[in-house]
């Protein structure tokens, strides 16, 4: 098996004194959908955070052989990772269609234009609303935007924190569908963070369990969906 | 009855005054002016407002430095004022980065309180340091624009630098607006002050974005000066004055709001030379600016033209 596209080493992070990741090893290879699960302030949102040098860290993260550590988000991002925050990951204040030209603000390619009409296409109500602000947008639109936002970067890498986070089931499937539709399609890399369990394991093909800033379990997502601890604690049946 | 006599007395000669159609003109003429001086300073106010969510009280003093250049390059070099304007634009920027570079950028941007009291120490530190090097003495700038009135209704004069600072205010506003809404670095310049988390995520360089406003709201807080101290005299004070009644017109028009800051200064200029001539206020001036600050505050803290805030979630 060839190395992984992502690998993380004894990655450790604090906010100030408070430590919230002691040490995790993970890896997700090229083109695969990883997913992390963990009860609310297990380290998940701390562990995107950390690739993306939005937090103070310690230990390796190499994508693709090349060390991230260290480096600063702006670079990171030319890398090619492209992260949706939690909740907010829109700039409310600019229209739809420059909330996209944001999202490309590293690329200076022709084929810009033609993603952003890409876009517009797989989410059409993003098309329908491009001029208008994104603040002004429903939840679910805002989510929408805000991951097209993150693919307007072409990314290689791409990082989802709780993309269902206040949306109706209904939504959430179809967000997800498309999650994997990009996936087959582009080949892009994806790690997600993800408080519905059956879901993100039913699309992922690898996951990590998270409790107290530590891997507790790990292994390919549909082992872990048949885990009598992982069905208890996340799944709930 | 001698108190009623001179309170009557006062009323003769308003009444006097406000029948004056002429002095009216002029008054609204002077206003006009006034306003678009404000107006600029008020703009630089509102670009950092807008990108970093403080007000820098330092606005005024790096105008001022930008002031005390532009004498510097006409008056002692000898280069026409335009191009001496221009270059004291292009030098106060300069400093303004660095001043960015070495007193802001050190402190986490979304912490506010800090950095204010930081741009504080900044205009007592500028002004004094201005102080120091060119003396407390009183010199006068010559404006850019030619004098005289191309239009004059008795002692009501249009006069040309009316005209000119006007139409630079205009102008000015009129450029932002297409280098925000048209250029990369004023997307970048935007993507900032909306999500500052989403701004990075986006590889946006938020340090030097943020260095670029500081630099840009110099160089127009610069020019403003240049507008203003022609009418006044230079010393190393007098940008206090302009800043106490640019905030008045920031806060007026809504501190995010280009539109609103020019309109505000505009209302505050005219407000300004109108109360005074009318109601024999020369002595309340600057208080009629902290009255408009307050009555915004307590009537419309959002001003005539900011956005509140409202997000659908």
């Amino acid at each position: 098996m060839s190395a992984p596209y992502l690998e993380v080493q004894g990655l450790k992070a604090a906010y100030g004194d408070i430590q919230v990741l002691h040490g995790i090893d993970f890896s997700v290879a090229e083109g695969q959908i990883a997913v992390i699960l963990g009860a609310n302030g297990a380290g998940k949102t701390t562990t995107l955070r950390a690739l993306c040098a939005m937090v103070s860290t310690e230990g390796s993260i190499k994508l693709a052989g090349d060390e991230l550590a260290g480096q600063r988000t702006a670079d990171i991002v030319r890398r090619g990772v492209a992260h949706v925050p939690q909740g907010r990951g829109t700039f409310p204040e600019l229209s739809v269609e420059e909330n996209l030209m944001a999202g490309a603000f590293v690329r200076s390619d022709p084929e810009v234009r033609a993603d952003a009409d890409r876009w517009y296409e797989t989410f059409p109500v993003l098309g329908e609303r491009r001029g208008q602000t994104a603040g002004s947008l429903s939840g679910g639109e805002q989510q929408m935007l805000a991951i097209a936002r993150a693919l307007m970067l072409r990314p290689s890498l791409l990082l989802l924190d709780e993309p269902s986070l206040g949306l109706a089931p209904m939504i959430t499937r179809s967000l997800f569908e498309q999650l994997t539709a990009i996936n087959a399609d582009a080949g892009t890399t994806m790690l997600v963070v993800e408080q519905n369990a059956s879901l993100a394991l039913g699309v992922a093909d690898v996951a990590y369990v998270l409790e107290a800033g530590e891997v507790a379990l790990s292994g390919p997502a549909d082992e872990l969906a048949a885990d009598d601890n992982v069905r208890r604690a996340y799944l709930g049946y | 009855m001698g108190v009623l006599a001179s309170v009557l007395g006062v009323f003769d000669i308003t009444l006097d005054k406000l029948s004056d159609g002429e002095l009216w003109l002029a008054q609204f003429f002077r206003g006009l002016s006034d306003g678009a001086t404000y107006a600029s300073v008020a703009l630089a106010l509102v670009m950092i407002y807008k990108s970093t969510g403080f007000i820098n009280f330092a606005q005024g003093s790096l105008a001022l430095l930008g002031v005390y250049l532009a004498y510097i390059f006409s008056v002692e070099q000898g280069l026409p004022v335009a191009v001496a304007v221009v270059c004291a634009m292009v030098a106060s920027s300069a400093v303004a980065m660095l001043v960015e570079r070495v007193f802001i950028r050190p402190f986490p941007p979304d912490h506010v309180l800090p950095l204010v009291i930081v741009t504080l120490g900044l205009l007592l530190i500028i002004d004094s340091a201005v102080g120091i090097v060119w003396g407390f003495r009183t010199r006068s700038l010559p404006s850019m624009f030619p004098s005289g009135a191309p239009i004059e209704w008795g002692i009501a004069q249009l006069t040309w630098r009316t005209i000119g600072n006007l139409g630079t205010v205009f102008a000015v506003v009129g450029l932002l607006y297409l280098l925000l809404s048209r250029t990369k670095v004023g997307l970048a310049f935007r993507a900032v002050s909306s999500n500052l988390e989403s701004a990075r995520l986006v590889g946006i360089r938020v340090g030097p974005t943020l260095g670029f406003g500081w630099a840009l709201a110099a160089a127009i807080g610069t020019l403003g000066g240049a507008l203003v101290v022609p009418d006044l005299l230079l010393e190393p004070s007098i940008m206090l004055r302009v800043l106490i009644f640019s905030l008045a017109a920031a806060a007026l028009g809504g501190l995010d709001s280009m539109v609103g800051a020019v309109i505000g200064g505009l209302v505050v200029g005219l407000a300004r030379n109108l109360l005074v001539t009318f109601l024999d206020l020369s002595e309340l001036a600057l208080a009629t600016a902290v009255a408009v600050i307050l009555v915004v505050l307590l009537v419309r803290p959002t001003g005539l033209f900011g956005s509140t805030r409202v997000e659908r979630v």
